[in-house]
C-alpha cells in the first residue's frame, strides 16, 4: 500500500489533493443516561485531505461511527451533547442550523451504511430512494433525476440498471444493494464519503469488488473518503492514513503504512494479533485481545487499554492505572501519533510481539527503511480475509 | 392474486358453513325451548306442540340445519311441514334464497330484519372508525415525536384514563352533559344519511365520539410504539442522512412503514364493529344489529341469532382477505400464493 496521493482528475473539481478538506478538533460526543453520562467520543481530532482516505478501525463500542454520524449532523435534536469542532471545507458543522445541516447532508457529505437491507427503504424502490436523494438537493424533474440514478447504477455495476432501477430493495443481491447504496451516496458528487463498515455483511469476493468499486470512484470524484471498519485488509488496501480508536479516543494516528508496519500501541499490537494470515504458517498462534471493551459509561482510569495490556509491566509505577497518556508523537516519525506511556515500543514490538505473531517479518521490517511498501504481514488483500476461518 | 383470492373465498365459506352448525349446536347444548318464547306467556300445552311443529324445532339438529342451508342455497317456503301449509294456506310465506330463516321473536324474515338495522350499525362503525383513526394515529405521532416530554406525557396518561373508563360510562356522560346539560346537541337519533345528511351527522356525533375514544385510546399507545420503532430504524437514519427534512422522513418514510401494521389491526377492529356495537347502541337507544342481536339471544330467536352470527363471521372474513389483499399493495415484499 503506498501512500502517494492517488492524485486522478476528472476535471470537474478544481481543488486538488492536499488541502483539508475535513478538520476534526477535539470532537466530544457525550450521552446523558439515567445512569450517567456515556462518553461515546471523548476529544478525537484528526484531518482528512481532498482524494485521501482515512481509516478508522477500532471495537465494536469504541465510538468510530458515532464520531462519523456527528459529521453528518444526525444528532440534531437528540439528547446528545457534542463539543469540539468539524470543519467541513472550512464550516464549522456544530454551529450549523439544522436547516443548514441539512442542506450540506447527502450533497457535501454523504454516508454509505453497513448493512444496505436495513439501511434501505424496503417499500420503495431503489430508483425512488436514489431519485429522492438527487432531487433533495437539486432542482430537476423526476425524469432528470430516473436518469441520473440509472446512470449512477449503471456506474457502480448494476447490470440492466434501466430495469432494475425499478426493482425494491429485496430483489437485489447482498452485494448490489451495496453498490446501491453507493450509487446513493455518491449522487450528489460528495466532496466528502464516510462508509460505515461497508463490507461488512458482505461475503470476501464481493468485499473485494465494493472495495475496488470504492477506490475507483474515490479518483474519478477526488472526494474525501473516511472509512470506518474492523477490518485492517480494508484498511491496508484502502487507506492513506489510519486512526486507531478505543474507548472513545484515539489510541493511534499516523500514516496507514507506518501504523500497519511499526505500530507503537499494545491495542494497535493486539489487532494485528488477531488477522490470520493466509501465505503464513498455518500453526501460528491467532492471538486475541483478553478482556472485553471497555464501559464508556465508567471507562477505566489512566490509559483505558489498561486493564487489558499485556505490557503494562514495563511501564514504571502504576503510570498506567493513574495517569491518561496523551496523544504525542512516537519515536519514529512527527506524524505518527501514539497514546501510550511505553518508552520504547519500537523495541517491545519487534522483540516480543513480532516474532509471535509473524516471524517471517521479523528482519524485514527491523531492517532500515527499504524501497518500495514493506509487505504489511496479515493484510494482504481483503480476498484473502479469514482464509483460515 | 386472483387465483389467491378464489382461494380465500372458498375457505371463508367452509369456515362459514362450520360456524352455522357450531351456532346450531351451541343453541340446543343450553337445553333450551325455543317454541315457547315463539308461543307467547299463556300458551297451553297444544299449542306449544304445534308452535314447535310448524317452526320445526321438533326435528333433529341436523336436519333443521339442513334445511336451513338448503334455504340459504335455493330459498324455503314456511312453514316446512306440507300438512300444516295445506290446513293454513294464507300463513304460509316464500323466503327467496338466499335464506337466512324467519324470526321467531319478530315475527319476519331474519334478512329483512338484519338490512333494516344494517344502515345503522355501519354508520356508527365507520363514523367511529374515522374519528378513532384520524385522532388515534394522529395522536400517537405527536406522542413520539414528543417521547419522554410532557406532551406525550400528557397524551399517554389520558389514552389510559379514557381507556380505563367503561364505554357506557362514556356514552351515558356524553348523553348527559352534551345533550341534556348543555344542549348542545339534539338527543342523538339515527337519520339515514341519504334523507339529511346533517341530520345524520349531528345524530350519530356523541355514539361515534364515545365508541371511538375507547379504540383511540389503544390506537395512540400502538401508533406510538410503531413509530417509535420505526423511528430507530436503519433506513430512517438513511433518509436523514439523505438531508431530507423532517416532515418528510415522518410523513412518508416513516408512516408508509407504520402502514402496514395499522392497516391489519384496524381492518379487522372495523370488521368487529360492523357487526354492531352491543353497548354504545343500547346506551343510545339505536336500533342498531347489536341491540338486535341482545333481543335474539333473550328472545331464544335461533334463526336470528344464527343469522347475526353468519353475518358477522362474514364481515370479518371478509375484512381478513381484504387486509391481506392490501398487505401485498403495501409491502412489496409480500407475495400473496
Amino acid at each position: 500500500m503506498s501512500s502517494s496521493p492517488t492524485q486522478v482528475h476528472d476535471g470537474t473539481r478544481s481543488q486538488s489533493a492536499g488541502d483539508p478538506l475535513l478538520v476534526v478538533k477535539d470532537l466530544k460526543v457525550h450521552f446523558p443516561t439515567s445512569d450517567g453520562v456515556v462518553k461515546a467520543v471523548d476529544g478525537l481530532s484528526y484531518t482528512v485531505e481532498r482524494g485521501k482516505t482515512l481509516g478508522i478501525v477500532g471495537e465494536s463500542g469504541s465510538g468510530k461511527s458515532v464520531s462519523s454520524s456527528a459529521i453528518m449532523g444526525l444528532f440534531h435534536g437528540s439528547s446528545a451533547q457534542l463539543s469540539g469542532q468539524i470543519l467541513l471545507d472550512g464550516t464549522d458543522v456544530l454551529t450549523l442550523s439544522e436547516k443548514e445541516m441539512r442542506a450540506l447532508r447527502g450533497r457535501d457529505v454523504a454516508m454509505i451504511f453497513q448493512d444496505p437491507l436495513s439501511a434501505l427503504h424496503p417499500y420503495y424502490t431503489v430508483g425512488a430512494q436514489i431519485i429522492e436523494a438527487y432531487r433533495v438537493h437539486q432542482d430537476v424533474k423526476k425524469s432528470v433525476a430516473r436518469r441520473r440514478a440509472i446512470e449512477l447504477l449503471d456506474r457502480v455495476g448494476i447490470p440492466q440498471p434501466d430495469r432494475r432501477v425499478d426493482d425494491y430493495p429485496h430483489q437485489f443481491s447482498g452485494g448490489m444493494r451495496q453498490r446501491a447504496m453507493i450509487a446513493m451516496g455518491l449522487v450528489n458528487d460528495p466532496s466528502m464519503l464516510i462508509a460505515d463498515e461497508p463490507t461488512t455483511a458482505l461475503d470476501v469476493t464481493v468485499q473485494a469488488q465494493i472495495l475496488d468499486l470504492l477506490q475507483d470512484l474515490q479518483r474519478e470524484f477526488n472526494s474525501a473518503v473516511i472509512i470506518i471498519t474492523h477490518d485492517l485488509g480494508v484498511v491496508a488496501e484502502m487507506t492513506d492514513d489510519t486512526l486507531v480508536m478505543y474507548g472513545g479516543r484515539a489510541v493511534e494516528y499516523g500514516k496507514t503504512s507506518e501504523i500497519l508496519t511499526h505500530p507503537e500501541m499494545p491495542y494497535t499490537w493486539g489487532l494485528l494479533s488477531s488477522v490470520p494470515e493466509v501465505t503464513g504458517d498455518t500453526s501460528a498462534k491467532l492471538i486475541p485481545i483478553p478482556g472485553n471493551p471497555p464501559s464508556l459509561l465508567n471507562p477505566p482510569s489512566g490509559c483505558h487499554f489498561h486493564p487489558r495490556c499485556a505490557h503494562r509491566d514495563k511501564v514504571p509505577g502504576d503510570l498506567c492505572v493513574t495517569t491518561t497518556p496523551e496523544l504525542v508523537p512516537g519515536g519514529r516519525d512527527p506524524h505518527h501519533l501514539k497514546r501510550c506511556h511505553l518508552a520504547d515500543p519500537e523495541d517491545i514490538y519487534l522483540q516480543e510481539v513480532l516474532p509471535e505473531i509473524a516471524p517471517d517479518l521479523v528482519d524485514e521490517i527491523a531492517a532500515p527503511e527499504q524501497t518500495g511498501a514493506p509487505g504489511v504481514h496479515g493484510t494482504t488483500g481483503t480476498t484473502e480475509q479469514g482464509g483460515r476461518a | 392474486m386472483f387465483a389467491y383470492t378464489i382461494r380465500r373465498v372458498i375457505t371463508g365459506i367452509l369456515l362459514l358453513v362450520v360456524m352455522s352448525v357450531v351456532t346450531f349446536y351451541l343453541f340446543y347444548a343450553s337445553s333450551t325451548t325455543p317454541e315457547r318464547y315463539a308461543c307467547g306467556p299463556k300458551c297451553t300445552a297444544a299449542q306449544l306442540e304445534t308452535t314447535k311443529k310448524s317452526l320445526g324445532y321438533d326435528e333433529p339438529t341436523y336436519v333443521q340445519w339442513g334445511k336451513f342451508a338448503k334455504g340459504v342455497a335455493v330459498g324455503r317456503t314456511f312453514p316446512d311441514d306440507p300438512e300444516l301449509r295445506k290446513a293454513a294456506p294464507q300463513l304460509v310465506q316464500e323466503c327467496p334464497a338466499p335464506c337466512l330463516g324467519f324470526s321467531t321473536g319478530y315475527s319476519a324474515p331474519v334478512r329483512s330484519l338484519i338490512q333494516d338495522k344494517l344502515p345503522v350499525s355501519f354508520s356508527l362503525a365507520i363514523a367511529a372508525f374515522v374519528l378513532w383513526m384520524v385522532g388515534g394515529v394522529a395522536l400517537g405521532i405527536t406522542a413520539a415525536l414528543f417521547k419522554g416530554r410532557l406532551l406525550d406525557r400528557a397524551i399517554v396518561g389520558l389514552s389510559l384514563v379514557a381507556f380505563a373508563f367503561p364505554t357506557f360510562f362514556i356514552g351515558l356522560l356524553l348523553l348527559k352533559f352534551v345533550s341534556i346539560r348543555w344542549g348542545l346537541i339534539k338527543l342523538p337519533a339515527y337519520t339515514p344519511l341519504t334523507e339529511n345528511p346533517w341530520l345524520w351527522a349531528t345524530g350519530m356525533i356523541l355514539p361515534a365520539i364515545t365508541l371511538a375514544v375507547v379504540y383511540m385510546a389503544g390506537y395512540i399507545r400502538i401508533t406510538r410504539a410503531f413509530v417509535l420503532e420505526t423511528m430507530s430504524e436503519d433506513y430512517i437514519r438513511t433518509a436523514r442522512a439523505k438531508g431530507l427534512n423532517q416532515r418528510t422522513v415522518i410523513g412518508k418514510h416513516t408512516l408508509r412503514a407504520v402502514l402496514t401494521p395499522l392497516v391489519t389491526l384496524s381492518g379487522l377492529d372495523l370488521a368487529g364493529l360492523l357487526g354492531g356495537a352491543i353497548i354504545t347502541e343500547q346506551v343510545f337507544n339505536f336500533n342498531g344489529v347489536g341491540k338486535l342481536s341482545v333481543t335474539a339471544i333473550q328472545r331464544f330467536d335461533l334463526p336470528l341469532i344464527v343469522g347475526i352470527v353468519l353475518l358477522v363471521a362474514t364481515i370479518v372474513i371478509v375484512a381478513n382477505i381484504i387486509v391481506d389483499l392490501l398487505y401485498a399493495v403495501i409491502d412489496p415484499r409480500v407475495r400473496l400464493g
